[in-house]
């Protein structure tokens, strides 16, 4: 503890010492900063802002499903003043403008809130910090990263005012559907969707060379491969996955484009008729050819999506249970082996498409095969817990219930990896609730869970224990009632494409009981936004008037983040870390305390 | 705390951090250019017969110029044997064989970049023609004594613009016979025969761009996407080659890590032509 106090008086002294010479200006200091810091913050708050973004979006979409052909309440009007009347008459939700919040909601959450709130974000902050670096290896990539992202980020938002509106294909933008939305406008949402995926592609790929050439080359003295905190094994294989897997995506986003600006026919087959005409182009491409192309990064992103999850609930857990992480390395052979897999399981998404059946077979194997690694993983993290004294604060909370969601997650997916019950369950609502259990109570909640645990590093200040235990309970409560309605309507055979909510398909009396889950879902959905406000309350509370950090260190934690000043000034340490150990060193026998950090030396 | 191993080498990995960024970088690269020749493969096998209308084939062949594309790939080869020369003069520490070297390298890009606009260009003019009777002509076209050219976009004729503007003919000068494989029948006077074609007898023609056929739309994208990083390793080489030079007197180890890195992306930019001449322009 003394050394940790001494520590926070020299960071005082530097800085102010550091403005008597030359004070950074707001642009230099918020905006084109290079200190990794300031970028994840940047990350962080643009992407929670892109966050609650997508979740009106799918609030929207959920009255609509609820209630169709009502005007949306409150911003029905607001809605056809932007968009036009014919994206929204009289305040109700055209089937067109459902179709481009649909697509918009899966971009927006996927690209443009979850990787860069758990890779730009936490990662950006955090990885430097654990692995005892001074900053990224390239900080000006690290500052072009970002804003390459928020470039993206503006272009995917102002599509939704070009005529005809933001992009409406699906987040997977499928052609041909995609190249035949808007035949008269050819520079229309879809073709803003492309140009912004171009930009946010740029954004990862500068990210995850910048990742992966910090973890290798700058871990400090004694941070050996089998040293390094979970988190940070996580963030590396995350790396390679945006490093290896978006740049099909970006060569297939260009075919699109010229399909759509140029007339040419990548993924146009010969003969298409389009609204009762053929359409004039030369034909002769491949629709398969799309998809193959959009899977081949669509899968790993979803290990992008779940692998720093992981890494943030391992942190967070083998903190609060006080013993060692069980099974650490099997942990970390186990990353490596779904990052490896995860690029050749793609196709599992396409078994509906003819392309055979020992294509499909292969697929349906490797697909099996990458649940072995992730049950591992879990399996760990469960056992973990056994016999820990665990503390109950609201990042554990989080933490906690990342297990059991992310697990029903996880199984739900195995029905959908086997090809036989694949066919009957395929765009039903089954896959959105498969899909959304990942990333929703998992993804988030980890989120949520990094958040708590590591304000008071960032901040100096804790956030209020009351209103985070019930931001869980409720997010924990409306999250599970939003999403398990779904299995039983795609069980029904619901499709998710439905802007109607099904009613023509139920309204012929079939099972109207499935109908009325859309009313119980939008009421959840209702309750779950209002489990964000407390949260909202406490993240800019606590800023100014939380509990102030007892030390530099107050979860008595093991890794090298908290061995820094808070917060860490530039350049991050003050003197040279050393790591004497591996990461999760707690309750040693015959330590001075419950927990040996990895940078003292006794 | 400074940011260790700009320039210097980590001991234990052996490299200092631009060259791990680097390698890095051309794996994406080479995801990105493999996506690509993966979409040419499947584009080619999955073609159905008989849609290019020249010959008995999907995929149409023998359209690209094999003499220019080999003198291409000479060019780029001799600019990647100099990046080498221009880093290892650095490194023999003789600043003005380094320089003679980056210009020759850059020269050579810009030559190569001249050569492909040619071969565009050729492209935007060079139209296929489906007439009545089945049968199919490839070659330059000429509309009211006027040649398209390939910078005015307007130039690019169809069928139905034909038919809009009142053209009732037009001369086709004929491009040599070839058979199923794309090889050229025979060599003599009958070369460029000049024919008239009467629009009304034209059932298709368009121009070879990519809206003609998924070949041509490959071609471009790939070549365009080479000529894009032909252009970018040109302009970065050109600034290491003068304003960036400076640095050789502030710090000449970081300097020829520089050049090394730069030359490594040299490589690769010719290494993705060697893959792609073959597979477009002979295969």
């Amino acid at each position: 503890m003394q050394s940790t106090a001494s520590h926070a008086h020299t960071s005082a002294t530097d800085s102010s010492h550091g403005h008597a010479h030359h004070e950074p200006g707001f642009f230099s200091k918020y905006i084109f900063s290079t200190d990794h810091k300031v970028i994840g913050i940047q990350y962080g708050v643009s992407a929670l802002l892109f966050l609650l973004f997508g979740f009106f979006l799918m609030l929207a979409m959920r009255f609509q499903l609820a209630n169709p052909g009502k005007p949306v309440p409150l911003v029905g009007p607001l809605l056809e003043k932007v968009l036009g009347e014919d994206m929204a008459k009289a305040g109700v939700m055209g089937g067109d403008l459902y179709n481009s919040f649909g697509a918009m909601h899966g971009t927006i959450m996927v690209f443009l809130a979850i990787v860069p709130v758990l890779f730009g974000a936490f990662g950006n902050y955090v990885t430097p910090l654990q692995i005892g670096a001074p900053d990224m290896a390239f900080p000006r990539l690290n500052m072009a990263s970002f804003h390459a992202y928020f470039l993206g980020g503006v272009v995917m938002i102002a599509s939704f005012f070009t005529p005809g509106g933001a992009a409406r294909s699906g987040w997977t933008s499928y052609s041909p559907l995609a190249s035949v939305t808007d035949l008269v406008n050819r520079f229309d949402g879809q073709t803003y969707w492309l140009m912004g995926m171009v930009l946010l592609i740029t954004s990862s790929l500068l990210g995850s060379v910048n990742f992966i050439a910090t973890i290798i080359q700058l871990r400090c003295r004694g941070m050996s491969w089998m040293r390094m905190p979970f988190f940070v094994w996580a963030q590396f294989v995350t790396g390679f996955l945006l490093l290896l897997a978006f740049p099909p995506l970006e060569a297939a986003g260009l075919m699109q484009l010229m399909d759509n600006l140029f007339g040419s026919s990548f993924f146009l087959p010969q003969g298409l008729v389009v609204s009762g005409s053929p359409l004039q182009v030369s034909g002769g491409g491949s629709p398969l050819l799309w998809q193959h192309l959009f899977w081949f990064l669509g899968h790993p992103e979803v290990y992008v999506l779940i692998l720093p999850a992981i890494g943030i609930v391992t942190e967070v857990i083998s903190n609060n249970i006080r013993k060692p992480l069980w099974g650490y390395k099997s942990m970390v052979y186990s990353v490596m082996s779904i990052g490896f897999l995860s690029f050749i399981v793609w196709a599992h998404h396409m078994y509906l498409t003819g392309m055979g059946t020992k294509v499909a077979t292969f697929f349906q194997t490797t697909t099996m095969m990458i649940s072995i690694p992730s049950v591992i993983i879990l399996t760990a993290l469960f056992i973990s817990l056994w016999g820990g004294s665990i503390r109950f604060n609201s990042a554990s909370l989080f933490a906690l219930s990342f297990l059991p969601m992310f697990g029903i997650g996880g199984l739900t997916g195995l029905p959908l990896g086997f090809n036989a019950s694949d066919i009957f369950l395929h765009d039903s609502y089954y896959v959105i609730g498969h899909f959304h259990y990942v990333v929703a109570p998992g993804t988030m909640f980890a989120v949520f869970a990094g958040i708590y645990y590591w304000f008071p590093k960032i901040t100096g200040r804790h956030m209020n224990e009351l209103l985070g235990k019930l931001h869980w309970a409720g997010s924990l409560f409306f999250m599970n009632c939003v999403f398990a309605p779904m299995f039983i309507q795609g069980f029904k055979g619901m499709s998710r494409r439905m802007s109607d909510g099904g009613t023509t398909y139920f309204g012929l009396g079939v099972d109207p009981g499935v109908l009325k889950l859309n009313n119980m879902i939008f009421w959840s959905a209702i309750g779950l936004g209002i489990c964000q406000i407390p949260f909202i309350i406490n993240f800019f509370s606590s800023i100014f008037m939380g509990k102030r950090a007892a030390s530099d260190n107050p979860w008595q934690a093991t890794t090298l983040e908290w061995s820094t000043p808070t917060p860490p000034p530039h350049g991050n340490f003050l003197q040279e870390p050393v790591a004497y150990r591996g990461p999760y060193e707690y309750s040693v026998p015959g330590a001075k305390s419950d927990f040996s950090p990895q940078g003292d030396k006794n | 705390m400074e940011i260790p191993y700009t320039y210097k080498a980590r001991p234990d990995t052996g490299l200092y951090n631009a060259k791990v960024g680097i390698w890095l970088f051309l794996a994406s690269e080479i995801m990105l250019f493999g996506a690509l020749f993966s979409a040419y493969i499947l584009l080619r096998v999955s073609a159905p017969v008989g849609f290019w209308p020249d010959v008995a084939l999907a995929w149409p062949r023998g359209l690209l110029n094999i003499p220019i594309g080999t003198f291409n790939t000479a060019v780029l080869i001799t600019s990647s044997v100099t990046v080498v020369l221009a880093w290892a003069a650095l490194k023999m520490n003789n600043f003005a064989r380094f320089r003679v070297y980056m210009v020759i390298t850059v020269l050579c890009a810009f030559a190569f970049l001249g050569i492909k606009s040619f071969e565009y260009n050729d492209k935007f003019s060079h139209y296929v023609i489906r007439l009545q009777d089945g049968k199919a002509l490839t070659g330059h076209i000429e509309v009211d004594g006027k040649h398209p050219r390939f910078w005015n976009f307007s130039d690019q004729w169809s069928v139905a613009k034909l038919a809009e503007q009142k053209v009732a003919k037009i001369k086709v000068e004929m491009d040599p016979e070839r058979d199923v494989h794309g090889h050229v029948k025979a060599h003599g006077s009958h070369d460029h025969e000049v024919r008239e074609v009467a629009v009304s007898d034209i059932v298709f023609m368009g121009s070879y761009t990519p809206a003609t056929h998924p070949f041509f739309a490959v071609y471009f994208l790939i070549t365009a996407l080479h000529g894009l990083h032909v252009l970018g390793g040109a302009l970065v080489l050109g600034y290491f080659a003068f304003p960036g030079a400076k640095m050789w007197k502030s710090n000449p180890e970081q300097f020829i890590n520089r050049i090394e890195v730069g030359g490594l992306f040299w490589h690769f930019v010719d290494l993705v032509w060697i893959f792609l001449f073959p597979v477009v322009y002979l295969l």
